[in-house]
């Protein structure tokens, strides 16, 4: 049992992983939205604030028998529709899910 | 026999009656295609329109790249058909992997809706045939994401194969190299920016995307196997 084991390439209690899947601009790609956020921070007080990258971030709960398929798997969902390769490059991490869908969806 | 242009729709497209317009105009007969739709039969040509496909949510085309009428998009133009994707339809046709590169958020950060000047690059695509170089046309553009972009492989390629269609005269968004359209390696399949059919009546102050629609219609009449549109009323 994961959950008194806390093993993190085993299905949590929540019966599998959650992922979360970063997207953001390749190195090189120019980033309007992060740079305007840049120049705001200014008037934040903040003037020691570089390299602002603007992105997105995708959670979901996936049904995998152990961490790896849920990493393969997340990975094919963020290269193949999260991410457009042309300009675009992602993270993956999974973990162990502390509770299904159903308890982490308010209805 | 007038060519027959199929007018793809998704939810979310709002500029196919225009292009219907503009096209039936200048003497071609035209149909919408619902978005579920998985066959072009009977179309000579076909055109993905601009608007907003399924919200644009994710980014624009990404998900109307799974609609069923896309695979029949993609095996419509494997086979040579003439095809044509106007602003949100090019963004459609770069996710769906028709065209290369992709559309990036404008430089400014700014929604644009103005006039433009193009200036025609190629006439080796089915939106430019018979059209000279450096020809000149005032044509709106309507978008946000119109940054067009892609590695340095691919604009070499684009470069190097005549395949850039056509570019703004003037910087308006950031699209490398001034890029507002572009073509497949066999011309067939376009994508631009610019609304042609929003320039197709003085009543728009343009009519100058009667030129591009015109050089359409008639790669769709060959592509039939019919006669050119050129003597038609309207032209």
């Amino acid at each position: 049992m994961s959950a008194l084991t806390g093993d993190p390439a085993a299905p949590g209690p929540g019966g599998g992983f959650d992922a979360v899947v970063e997207v953001r601009l390749r190195a090189g790609i120019a980033d309007p939205e992060g740079a305007t956020i840049e120049r705001a921070l200014p008037a934040l007080g903040f003037t020691g604030v570089t390299g602002v990258r603007a992105g997105k971030s995708f959670r979901f709960h996936l049904d995998a028998p152990d961490a790896e398929t849920a990493s393969a798997q997340a990975a094919t969902v963020a290269d193949r529709l999260l991410a457009n390769p042309v300009i675009e490059e992602s993270t993956v991490t999974v973990t162990p899910s502390p509770a299904g869908p159903a308890a982490r969806t308010p209805s | 026999m007038a060519p027959r242009i199929g007018v793809v729709v998704y939810p979310g497209t709002n500029c196919e009656h225009d292009v219907v317009r503009a096209v039936e105009q200048l003497g071609a007969s035209a149909g919408l295609v619902w978005h579920t739709t998985p066959s072009l039969a009977g179309y000579d040509a076909v055109v993905l329109p601009g608007g907003f496909a399924h919200g644009d949510y994710l980014r624009p085309g990404a998900l109307a790249r799974f609609a069923p009428v896309t695979a029949a998009v993609a095996e419509f133009a494997a086979a040579g058909g003439p095809v044509v994707g106007i602003c949100n339809g090019f963004q459609v046709l770069t996710e769906a992997g028709l065209l290369p590169g992709a559309l990036q958020k404008n430089r400014g950060l700014r929604f644009i809706c103005e006039t433009v000047e193009i200036e025609v690059s190629s006439a080796g695509s089915v939106l430019t045939a018979g059209m000279a170089p450096g020809t000149r046309l005032r044509i709106p553009i309507n978008h946000f994401e119109g940054n067009y972009t892609c590695d340095g492989q691919t604009l070499a390629e684009l470069r190097g194969q005549d395949r850039i269609v056509v570019r703004y005269v003037d910087e308006v968004n950031g699209s490398i190299d001034r890029i507002a359209g572009i073509c497949n390696s066999g011309g067939n399949v376009v994508g631009l920016m610019p609304h042609p059919e929003r320039a197709s009546d003085p009543l728009l102050g343009s009519e100058d995307g009667n030129a591009l629609l015109g050089a359409f219609l008639d790669a769709a009449s060959r592509a039939s196997g019919g006669s050119s549109l050129a003597g038609a009323p309207g032209r």
